[in-house]
C-alpha cells in the first residue's frame, strides 16, 4: 500500500491544468464524479478537502482515498484579420491523496495532499503572441494536516494549516519585433522557480439538522507564492542588446487565491442524494503579475485586474447495487478573466461542467473510483489590451487577441479504502 | 453486469478525449476574391515595388517587396503563382551590383550600386554593410517575373526599348536591374510584364520622375512644357504632360484584355525622412566651436557677407551667427541673385587684391543661410561641417572652406523653397493625372501620397501602433521606424504598412475580403556591433 502510494505521488508530481484562472478543480473522484460539489456531502476521505468538519462523520475509523486524473486540455486560437491560427495541446495530472482516522467518538485527525492550483499551455515556440507567453507551466502540491471535531449530535468544526510547494516555469519572448532576433530565432527570456514555499490553512464547520440534510461552510485561505531569486534565462539575444539583457535572478509573487465555498446536500431517499455547492473565489488580489529583475532589465509589470468569480455545481449520486454507485454532475465555472484581459497564459473563459463516474465496491474494505470530466467552453473573442512593445519607444498598447475556443477532458482513477 | 459498466466508462473516455475544439468559422471562412481575379497578378513599377530597401535590393529584402506580401494574400483567394526576378546569388544578402566583377562607377570614381546599409552600432551610424557583392549584372535570367518593379525606372521607362540592354549598362545607358532579366536586349518593362498575361496588376510608377530631381536637391531641369524624354538628364523633372500621356498608355495597356488592379500616387517628399532628418539649422553655437569662433567666423565672412547684401536690399539672405542659438548653414542656391560682382567689387574696396576678391566672390555670390522652407537632404549629415575639396587654395588659406559653415554647401545638398514649389506642382499634376485615368477606367487608387503624407503628424494604424516619418534614432523607438535606412525607401514594416494600405482599397473597391499584416512582426532596422 504504502509502496503504491509513493509510486503514484512521483508518477503524479507533474499537476496542471485549466479551469477559472489557474485554479484546477480536480480534488477527488468521488466528488469530482459529483460536480466537484462536496462541502456538504461525506461520502469518503476526500471530505478533508471540501469541507474538514465534514470528517468527523465519516462512518469508518479509518479512510484513504487516493486518485488522479488525466487532463487534456485543448485551446484553440484563430484572428481572421491577420490569418493567424495556434493552439496548445497539454496534458495535465492532477492527484489528490486524503486519510482521516477517528482518535475518538469527537476527535477525527487526517491528511490531505492535493493540488488545487496549476496551468500548463504550451503554444507553438515563437507563434503570433510569444511576446505574450511561449509557455507555462505552474505546479503547486498542497499538504494539509487536518483535525475535525465533533460539537455534539448536529455541528462539527474541522480545519488545519496547509503547506503548499511549488514551481513555475516561464518562457516568453521579449517583443514581437524581430530586431532583437538572431538568425530569426527572436530573444526571448524563460523564468524558472521552484520549490517555491509558502503556508496557509483550510477551514470549515458543518451543520446536520436532520438525518437527511447537511450544511456546509468552508474557507480556504489566501496563499501567496512568493518567488524569490529565481532565474532569468535569456536566450537567443543579438550582440546589440546583450548588455541589457543578461541572466540575472527575479522576484515575483503568485497569488493562489482564498476560497469561500457553502452548499447542502439532502439524501432524498435511501439511494439517491443530491449536493448544491457554491464557490467564491477571491480572484481580485490577482491585480498584476509583476517581474523584478535583480539587474538593469526593467520591471515587467503584466495587468491581470482578475474579478472575484463564482462556480456553482450540481451533484446527484445513486447507489445502484452493493457493488456499484453512480454519480453525475454539472457545473458553472466563471471566469476571473476580464475583458481586455484575456492572455493566453491562462486563455479560459466562462465554462460548464459535465461530469459522470462511479465506483465499483469490490469488496467492503476497497472501492474503485472512476470519473469523467467534460469542460464546455463557448468560442470567445477576445483580447489582452495592455501589453506595449519595448522596442517601439512610443508606449502605444499593442492589443492581441483573437477568438478563441478551448475544451478539456479528463478522466481519473481511484480507490476508497476503509475499515 | 460489471463488464459492461466498466465497457462505457472505457467508451465515454475516448469519446469524449477525440473531441477537439472547433470554430464556428475557420479562420478564413469569409476571404473572398471579391470581383477581382488574382489568378495572375502583376506588379509594375519603380525600386517601391522591387523590394528596394537600404538603398539597394537584396535577397531578403526582395521578399518583403509589396508585391510579394500581396500575393501571400492572394494565394488564398485563387492568386497563382508569384515570381520576382532572381536574387539567388546574392548569397551573403549583401544587395549591391557588379558588372564584369567589377563595381558600376560610370566613371564618378564611386559605387554607384553598394552594398546594402546597416546601422554600424559600434560607429553609431549607417554605412554599407563589409562585404563585396556577389549578384552580377551580365548573368542574364532573360526571363519575365510577376515582379516587374525596376528600380530607378521612370514613367516613360517602362515603354522604352532596349531599357533593359545588357550591351549598354556599363556605360550608363540601360537599367542595371532591368537588364539582369529583360527577356531580350530590345524588350521593353511593360512588353515582359503582358508576357505573364496579367488577370490583376498593381502600378506603382511615377516617384522617379520627381524624387530624382528632389534627392539631388534640385540638381536637374524641370522639364515640364518639354515632351521629350530624349532631351531630359537623369535629374530632370518629367513633363506632367507628357507623364499623363505614357501613364495612359501604361493603363491601357494593362487593362486591355480586361484586368483589374490598382495604381498608387506619387508620394511628397515632405514625408520622407530624407529630406526632413536633418534640420536646416544644425549649427549650435557648440558645434561652432564656441564663442570665440562665431566672433571670429562673423568678422571675417558673416558680417561683411550681410553688408553686401543689405547693402543690395536683402537684409536677411544672410545674417551674423548667434551665440546663443542654432544657427542655419550655409548654401549655395541657384536661384539666388548673384552679388559676385557686389562682393568682389566690396573687397577690393577694402584693399583685398583683385584675384582674391574675385575667388571669393564666386564662392559666396549666390550663397544665403538656409531657412525653414529649405529641406536639406539627408546624405548632407555627412557634408556639413567638413572641408570643401573644391575649395580654391586661397579660400583654404582663410579657413573659408568649411562645408555649411564657412563655404556654402552645394546645391545638391539643399532642395530649397523653390526647387521645392517645383516638386510639388510636378507631384500634385502626375497625381491628378493618376487618379483621373484610374478613374476613367474604373481602377481602384491606393493614395500613397495621402497615406504618407499622415506619417508626418503620425499615422495610427489598425494594430493600435502609432508610426511616423522619422529616421531611425536608437533600438529604443526602432518599433516605430517604417523607412529604411536610405530614408527615401521604407523597411520590411513599412512595406507591410503599405501592402496593409493596398489590401485596403482593394476590398473596398473590389468587394474582396483579403487579411492583413500585423507590421508589428515585421523587421526595420538592421543593426550590427560592428561593420
Amino acid at each position: 500500500m504504502r509502496k503504491l502510494l509513493s509510486l503514484t505521488l512521483l508518477a503524479l508530481a507533474g499537476s496542471t491544468a485549466f479551469a477559472g484562472g489557474y485554479r484546477v478543480s480536480i480534488q477527488g473522484q468521488k466528488q469530482l464524479a459529483m460536480g466537484h460539489t462536496g462541502v456538504a456531502v461525506v461520502n469518503s476521505a476526500e471530505v478533508a478537502f471540501f469541507n474538514p468538519a465534514g470528517m468527523a462523520y465519516l462512518d469508518n475509523k479509518f479512510n484513504v482515498s487516493v486518485g488522479g486524473n488525466a487532463l487534456f486540455a485543448e485551446t484553440r486560437f484563430q484572428n481572421s484579420q491577420y490569418n493567424w491560427t495556434a493552439s496548445t495541446s497539454n496534458l495535465g495530472t492532477p492527484f489528490s491523496v486524503y486519510a482521516t482516522y477517528r482518535i475518538t467518538d469527537w476527535l477525527t485527525a487526517g491528511l490531505a495532499v492535493y493540488t488545487p492550483y496549476g496551468s500548463s499551455v504550451e503554444w507553438d515556440q515563437n507563434w503570433q503572441g510569444a511576446h505574450l507567453v511561449n509557455n507555462i507551466d505552474l505546479q503547486a502540491i498542497f499538504v494539509q494536516p487536518t483535525v475535525s471535531v465533533r460539537l455534539g449530535e448536529h455541528f462539527s468544526i474541522g480545519g488545519g494549516p496547509i503547506y503548499a510547494r511549488g514551481s513555475v516555469n516561464f518562457n516568453r519572448n521579449i517583443t514581437p519585433n524581430p530586431l532583437l532576433s538572431d538568425n530569426g530565432d527572436p530573444a526571448d527570456v524563460t523564468l524558472d522557480a521552484t520549490g517555491i514555499s509558502a503556508w496557509g490553512y483550510n477551514l470549515g464547520m458543518m451543520f446536520n439538522p436532520s438525518e437527511k440534510v447537511r450544511l456546509g461552510l468552508n474557507y480556504r485561505s489566501e496563499i501567496i507564492m512568493e518567488a524569490r531569486n529565481g532565474d532569468a534565462t535569456f536566450s537567443d539575444v543579438p550582440a546589440i542588446a546583450q548588455g541589457t539583457f543578461s541572466n540575472t535572478r527575479f522576484n515575483a509573487d503568485l497569488p493562489l487565491p482564498a476560497e469561500v465555498t457553502t452548499g447542502l446536500s439532502v439524501q432524498v431517499s435511501e439511494k439517491l442524494l443530491l449536493a448544491f455547492d457554491y464557490n467564491y473565489t477571491l480572484w481580485s488580489v490577482y491585480d498584476a503579475l509583476v517581474v523584478d529583475f535583480e539587474n538593469s532589465v526593467p520591471t515587467s509589470v503584466n495587468a491581470r485586474n482578475y474579478k472575484n468569480a463564482s462556480t456553482y455545481r450540481l451533484g446527484a449520486q445513486y447507489v445502484a447495487t452493493d457493488k456499484f454507485t453512480f454519480r453525475a454532475g454539472w457545473y458553472f465555472d466563471e471566469s476571473p478573466v476580464q475583458d481586455g484581459y484575456f492572455a493566453p497564459e491562462t486563455p479560459r473563459n466562462d465554462s460548464m461542467g459535465f461530469t459522470g463516474g462511479l465506483t465499483y465496491q469490490v469488496n467492503k474494505k476497497l472501492g474503485i473510483d472512476f470519473s469523467f470530466l467534460y469542460l464546455h467552453f463557448d468560442e470567445v473573442n477576445n483580447s489582452y489590451d495592455h501589453y506595449s512593445d519595448p522596442t517601439a519607444g512610443t508606449g502605444d498598447i499593442l492589443p492581441f487577441g483573437g477568438t478563441y475556443k478551448s475544451s478539456v477532458f479528463s478522466p481519473g482513477i481511484g480507490i476508497t479504502y476503509g475499515f | 453486469m460489471k463488464n459492461k459498466y466498466i465497457y462505457i466508462a472505457v467508451l465515454a473516455a475516448f469519446g469524449f478525449a477525440s473531441c477537439e475544439p472547433e470554430f464556428e468559422n475557420e479562420v478564413n471562412a469569409d476571404y473572398t476574391a471579391g470581383e477581382a481575379d488574382f489568378t495572375s497578378y502583376v506588379a509594375v513599377g519603380n525600386s517601391l515595388t522591387a523590394g528596394y530597401m537600404d538603398r539597394t535590393v537584396s535577397r531578403v529584402s526582395q521578399q518583403y517587396s509589396f508585391p510579394n506580401l500581396l500575393a501571400q494574400k492572394f494565394a488564398l483567394v485563387g492568386g497563382g503563382e508569384f515570381t520576382q526576378p532572381s536574387f539567388a546569388d546574392d548569397v551573403n544578402n549583401l544587395g549591391g551590383l557588379m558588372l564584369g566583377g567589377a563595381p558600376i562607377e560610370y566613371g564618378t570614381g564611386e559605387n554607384q550600386y553598394p552594398t546594402r546599409l546597416i546601422i554600424d552600432a559600434s560607429e553609431g551610424r549607417p554605412e554599407n554593410i563589409a562585404g563585396t557583392s556577389t549578384i552580377e549584372v551580365s548573368n542574364v535570367q532573360r526571363t519575365a517575373y510577376n515582379n516587374m518593379g525596376v528600380p530607378g525606372a521612370k514613367s516613360f521607362h517602362l515603354l522604352t526599348p532596349n531599357y533593359g540592354d545588357i550591351g549598354v549598362v556599363a556605360i550608363g545607358l540601360s537599367n542595371p536591374y532591368f537588364a539582369r532579366h529583360a527577356t531580350s536586349n530590345a524588350a521593353t518593362v511593360l512588353g515582359d510584364a503582358m508576357t505573364k498575361n496579367p488577370t490583376f496588376f498593381t502600378n506603382w510608377i511615377g516617384a522617379n520622375d520627381v524624387l530624382a530631381y528632389a534627392t539631388s536637391g534640385g540638381s536637374g531641369v524641370d522639364q515640364t512644357g518639354n515632351p521629350n524624354p530624349l532631351s531630359y538628364g537623369s535629374n530632370d523633372i518629367t513633363d506632367p504632360t507628357y507623364f499623363a500621356g505614357v501613364y495612359s498608355t501604361i493603363i491601357n495597356t494593362l487593362t486591355a484584355n480586361g484586368a483589374k488592379g490598382v495604381v498608387a500616387t506619387v508620394p511628397s517628399v515632405t514625408s520622407i525622412p530624407y529630406f526632413t532628418t536633418v534640420p536646416y539649422n544644425p549649427l549650435s553655437p557648440a558645434a561652432l566651436g564656441g564663442q570665440a569662433n562665431i566672433d571670429a567666423l562673423n568678422a571675417a565672412l558673416y558680417g561683411p557677407l550681410d553688408a553686401v547684401f543689405t547693402t543690395f536690399g536683402e537684409p536677411n539672405r544672410v545674417n551674423p551667427l548667434s551665440g546663443t542659438s542654432a544657427n542655419p548653414i550655409l548654401i549655395w542656391d541657384v536661384d539666388a541673385i548673384d552679388r559676385t560682382a557686389e562682393i568682389t567689387g566690396g573687397l577690393m574696396l577694402q584693399g583685398v587684391p583683385a584675384p582674391v576678391a574675385a575667388e571669393i566672390g564666386a564662392a559666396f555670390g549666390k550663397a544665403r543661410q538656409a531657412t525653414a522652407n529649405d529641406l536639406v537632404v539627408l546624405p548632407a549629415s555627412g557634408v556639413i561641417g567638413t572641408p570643401n575639396a573644391n575649395a580654391s587654395a586661397t579660400l583654404v588659406a582663410l579657413g573659408a572652406n568649411i562645408n555649411g559653415v564657412s563655404y556654402p554647401m552645394a546645391n545638391r545638398w539643399v532642395l530649397t523653397a523653390n526647387e521645392r514649389a517645383k516638386v510639388a506642382a510636378a507631384t500634385t499634376a502626375y497625381n491628378n493625372a493618376i487618379i483621373s485615368i484610374a478613374s476613367a477606367n474604373n481602377l481602384a487608387v491606393a493614395d500613397m501620397n495621402a497615406i504618407l503624407n499622415q506619417l508626418v503628424s503620425g499615422l495610427r494604424i489598425e494594430t493600435g501602433q502609432l508610426y511616423t516619418a522619422n529616421y531611425f534614432s536608437g533600438p529604443s523607438n526602432e518599433g516605430a521606424v517604417l523607412f529604411s535606412l536610405d530614408g527615401v525607401h521604407p523597411n520590411a514594416r513599412g512595406y507591410a504598412v503599405i501592402t496593409n494600405e493596398i489590401i485596403k482599397v482593394i476590398n473596398r473597391h473590389y468587394k474582396s475580403n483579403l487579411p492583413l499584416y500585423h507590421p508589428s512582426y515585421f523587421p526595420g532596422i538592421n543593426i550590427l556591433p560592428t561593420n
